[in-house]
């Protein structure tokens, strides 16, 4: 089985701060990582390839700073890694960047692509599903469990909200998966000298099947209008008290919002 | 085909075994605002099997018209059988505007749809409006949090359409229910290309009834990091439990196993608006903050004085939660029984 698996370079946002003076975002010194729920579809992929023997691509498209995170996807057991990477993606919203992505899954041999289900830092969750469409193929998001059946078929556990779906899909298909189902594996020692002897294929927007016009800034619907720093609420009031004072004060604020 | 042939503001009805979700009202809601500012219709989607006697429900809450797919491949919601209908609803009706929830079916379905018909899609946005960009020419205007909401972004579809968003549930307000409104109802028959039906249902496993729907509290007691365990909700719980509230978590308590992940509150858990949010042991990560800060009294508990979710509470107590949640349990109780 071929795995294509779509990883995505973040800065992690939950290292990022707000200036409380400016209201602004202080973005140094914020590490850069592998999107979470991607790395957990790289786990259900290496899963899968633990399981019933699979060849692992990860794909990213991105500066070539990106080349990290592709370094670390070999530490954890990938077998291939391509970096899209070419100022003609530049701007690209999720239409244009799942086209170019589409582009790239063309030109490889396989039998399903994992994706996570959304990154931290746009938080769109429509890369995935879009990327299915572009290229014809079924797709199953939220996924918590894949397991291939004997038949070939995948049976695939979906959560909503509500609900755990159990559905089972017939040939090639596309994945989004949550990080919280799938914890993932240390890098190995092996895989760790594999990450710097492997090669991370750097691929350009020529080496790939699309449309020039799709791509980047000029194939995207949407646009930024403009961007502000969220308005901050008025700071209430806080107390460093006795445990005693606390339940005083807080009893206080229910009685006087009717709460209690 | 011209912008200007595109008209009316469509919403994407969501229902769940034959029940309409809230956000579907909440959406038509906003849709109704936009509507009557772009003089346009609001026409609500609504699509199942033996759900055609909900329309008029829909009517009741602001929708215009209501389009009504009523057929057995529509049982269950899965994306390619939905995704057929929708879109040839859309190509056939050229609707202006396009709203989803920002549920697991909305995220899922809109940007199928956004990607087979090639336009733009903004997600979980929390304000919309139609307002003018340059000089005269008025745009939809879409704002989302962005970057785990620490930024947040105006985002407009200028040249495709239909322009599609998703929202959030408990973003939006929905309209007063009116019983008297009229409204027209259509039934829409697709054609479905059965070929592409590539995924089944095996099975549907419910959720534990028991865990009620944290979106829907009056009263959450939440807690994060600094609860440590499972011991430690059950402190939050009985607390919950003397308020007849629900407890809730953050995500650090659902990604390490402690709570499930219906209780997360957050930017990719729920997004929550209760009278009163009680934040125990919570530092307030952006993504958290995102999630609840628009709860009508915020209460803090926590160690550390420069913990971000001081900057949201109404009331912060710099405390052990350990200490003063039992003490608080005890003396509410007292109270309620004066």
């Amino acid at each position: 089985m071929n795995i294509i698996v779509c990883v995505k370079q973040v800065p992690d946002t939950t290292e990022i701060k707000i200036d409380p003076v400016k209201g602004t975002l202080i973005r140094d010194g914020v590490p850069s990582i592998m999107n979470p729920d991607d790395k957990g579809g790289l786990e259900l992929a290496l899963r899968l390839k633990d399981e019933c023997g699979a060849h692992v691509t990860v794909i990213s498209m991105g500066p070539p700073q990106a080349d990290v995170i592709l370094r670390e996807a070999f530490a954890m057991g990938a077998d291939r890694a391509i970096l899209l990477s070419d100022r003609k993606f530049a701007g690209a919203d999720t239409l244009a960047t799942s086209y170019a992505l589409s582009g790239l899954c063309r030109t490889l041999d396989y039998d399903l692509i994992i994706a996570g289900r959304q990154a931290i830092d746009g938080d769109t969750a429509q890369v995935g599903p879009e990327l299915a469409e572009h290229l014809d193929l079924p797709q199953i998001t939220y996924v918590s469990d894949a397991k291939r059946l004997d038949n070939g078929n995948l049976l695939v556990h979906k959560e909503n909200e509500d609900s755990v779906q159990v559905l089972e899909v017939e040939g090639k298909c596309l994945l989004t998966v949550l990080a919280s189902a799938f914890e993932p594996r240390y890098m190995s020692v092996s895989g760790i000298m594999d990450a710097y002897n492997k090669e991370v294929e750097v691929w350009g927007a020529d080496k790939i099947d699309v449309e020039e016009g799709k791509l980047g800034l000029a194939g995207s619907p949407t646009k930024v209008f403009r961007s502000f720093p969220k308005p901050m609420k008025e700071p209430g009031e806080v107390h460093e008290v006795t445990p005693e004072e606390a339940v005083e004060l807080i009893v206080n604020k229910l009685k006087e919002k009717h709460i209690i | 085909m011209e912008k200007k042939d595109f008209k009316n503001v469509f919403v994407f009805a969501e229902q769940r075994e034959g029940v309409i979700q809230p956000v579907a009202f909440e959406l038509l809601g906003k849709a109704r605002d936009l509507a009557d500012v772009l003089e346009e219709k609001v026409v609500a989607m609504l699509l199942g099997c033996g759900i055609k006697d909900k329309a008029q429900e829909l009517i009741e809450f602001g929708a215009d018209e209501v389009i009504v797919v009523d057929t057995p491949e529509l049982k269950d919601f899965l994306s390619e059988q939905y995704s057929q209908a929708v879109s040839q609803i859309i190509l056939d009706r050229k609707p202006h505007i396009v709203l989803y929830g920002a549920t697991t079916i909305g995220r899922d379905l809109a940007p199928r749809l956004a990607s087979r018909l090639k336009t733009g899609l903004t997600a979980d946005c929390t304000k919309l409006e139609i307002q003018p960009v340059k000089d005269e020419e008025k745009e939809f205007c879409m704002t989302r949090p962005a970057f785990g909401g620490n930024l947040m972004a105006t985002i407009v579809c200028p040249n495709n359409r239909p322009q599609m968003s998703t929202v959030r549930p408990g973003v939006m307000q929905k309209m007063e229910r009116d019983a008297s409104r009229k409204g027209v109802i259509t039934e829409f028959a697709p054609k479905f290309d059965t070929s592409k039906f590539k995924v089944k249902v095996v099975e549907t496993i419910k959720a534990d009834k028991e865990i009620a729907d944290i979106a829907e509290a009056k009263i959450l007691v939440s807690g994060g990091r600094g609860v440590h365990d499972k011991e430690g909700f059950n402190k939050l719980q009985a607390l919950a439990d003397v308020l007849d509230g629900q407890v809730a978590s953050s995500r650090a308590m659902v990604d390490n196993g402690v709570m499930p992940h219906e209780c997360q509150v957050g930017q990719t858990g729920k997004t929550v608006r209760p009278q009163l949010y009680m934040a125990c042991g919570i530092s307030g990560a952006i993504q958290h903050l995102a999630g609840m800060e628009e709860s009508d009294f915020i209460i803090a508990i926590n160690k550390d004085k420069f913990a971000p979710i001081f900057s949201v509470a109404d009331l912060g107590i710099v405390g052990d939660l350990h200490k003063i949640v039992p003490m608080l349990t005890e003396r509410i109780k007292k109270e309620m029984e004066k």
